[in-house]
């Protein structure tokens, strides 16, 4: 739908792969991070206090 | 296709004599022009309102979920496609219906009649394959192939696949019809362009449901975005809460859809709805060699396991 590649990843990992279970979250991490914040798909919260004069 | 009526009203009235069915399913005139509206005969009477023009878009099989009467139905090529779906997934049994087959040569999109005329239309009659309107100061005779909703364009099973009855002759199925031209171009758009496009079809969107109550896949008894608790999505006009709507809606049809176009039709901003699912469609068909709708042999791809199942976005 227009998310940046690698932003979503898949992959098999057995339970008893601990180990790949390590290896994987941590290039994931490592891979997102060096992608930046998340800009798709974000919802802003309205802002709510900042909008209301008060009197 | 204006001719089909005497024989289906014959039909009609027959099963319900002979107590083969408890209702008919089929089309009155709307109360406005090109909104033909469901309508269930239970009588000898109740069939003469039926009528049968390029206003028929609605699929009716919508009306069949957890039915638990005999009935009769008229079928399209796309309503009998949807029909196999409901039977696969058990949502009606096929000795329970009597199904009358009426052979398509496509439906008209009011969208695109709407959109060519600044003032009310009043009155849409139709003749040997020319449409003519009338409004207020207009009277228009146009070509029904150039007002013909997309789905029907590229429509390759207009003969209904499963039938107990047919209300007419078979009629030539199109071929060398290229279907997914506009899904590709999407799929050739950088993922920014994609974001943006997206963004564009769904910016008038105003939450209303309208295509999901139109479409017969849609019968969940709490649809994922009426549930509060858990609340899977926002219930807002924000961006990020419709395109979640819409994206997660498309892949609840993933396998299922048959493109009948019901949703498009039914959507009051006339948004292209349609090209999510047509993506699905693709991806059905290019992956699992699956077409919905088509044979109550087989089960879907989506409940099947085969251990050589496509799955190289997977490391």
């Amino acid at each position: 739908m227009g998310t940046e590649p690698g932003r979503l990843q898949f992959f098999w990992v057995s339970s008893a792969e601990s180990t790949k279970f390590v290896k994987v979250v941590t290039e994931v991490t490592h891979a997102i991070k060096a992608l930046g914040p998340n800009k798709t798909l974000v919802k802003t919260m309205p802002k709510v206090a900042e909008d209301v004069e008060l009197h | 296709m204006l001719s089909y009526i005497d024989k289906i009203k014959e039909i009609s009235t027959r099963l319900l004599k002979e107590c083969q069915v408890e209702m008919v399913i089929g089309f009155r005139k709307g109360t406005v022009p090109m909104m033909n509206e469901p309508h269930f005969a239970k009588s000898a009477e109740d069939v003469q309102k039926f009528v049968w023009d390029s206003n028929c878009g609605i699929n009716l099989c919508n009306y069949l979920t957890n039915r638990r009467e005999k009935i009769g139905i008229l079928a399209k090529g796309c309503d009998s496609r949807n029909i196999v779906t409901h039977i696969i997934e058990n949502k009606i049994k096929r000795d329970q219906i009597v199904i009358i087959g009426v052979p398509c040569k496509g439906m008209i999109d009011r969208h695109k009649i709407e959109a060519m005329f600044d003032t009310e239309i009043e009155a849409v009659s139709e003749a040997d394959g020319q449409i003519n309107i009338k409004g207020d100061g207009v009277d228009k005779t146009i070509d029904k192939k150039d007002v013909l909703q997309q789905n029907c364009t590229i429509c390759t099973h207009r003969n209904p696949v499963i039938y107990d009855e047919l209300a007419a002759d078979l009629v030539q199925e199109q071929t060398d019809v290229d279907k997914y031209e506009d899904v590709r171009r999407i799929e050739d758009m950088t993922p920014p362009e994609k974001w943006g496009y997206f963004e564009d079809l769904l910016s008038t969107c105003i939450r209303c449901y309208a295509c999901r109550n139109a479409c017969p896949l849609c019968y969940c008894p709490t649809c994922f975005v009426d549930e509060s608790q858990p609340q899977w999505v926002g219930k807002s006009q924000d961006p990020t809460d419709i395109r979640t709507f819409h994206f997660l809606r498309a892949y609840h049809c993933a396998g299922r859809c048959t493109d009948c176009g019901a949703c498009e039709r039914a959507c009051p901003m006339g948004i292209k709805v349609r090209i999510l699912t047509k993506k699905l469609e693709k991806d059905c068909f290019e992956l699992f060699d699956w077409e919905s709708g088509l044979t109550l042999e087989k089960r879907p791809p989506l409940d099947t396991y085969r251990p050589d199942d496509p799955d190289g976005f997977i490391k």
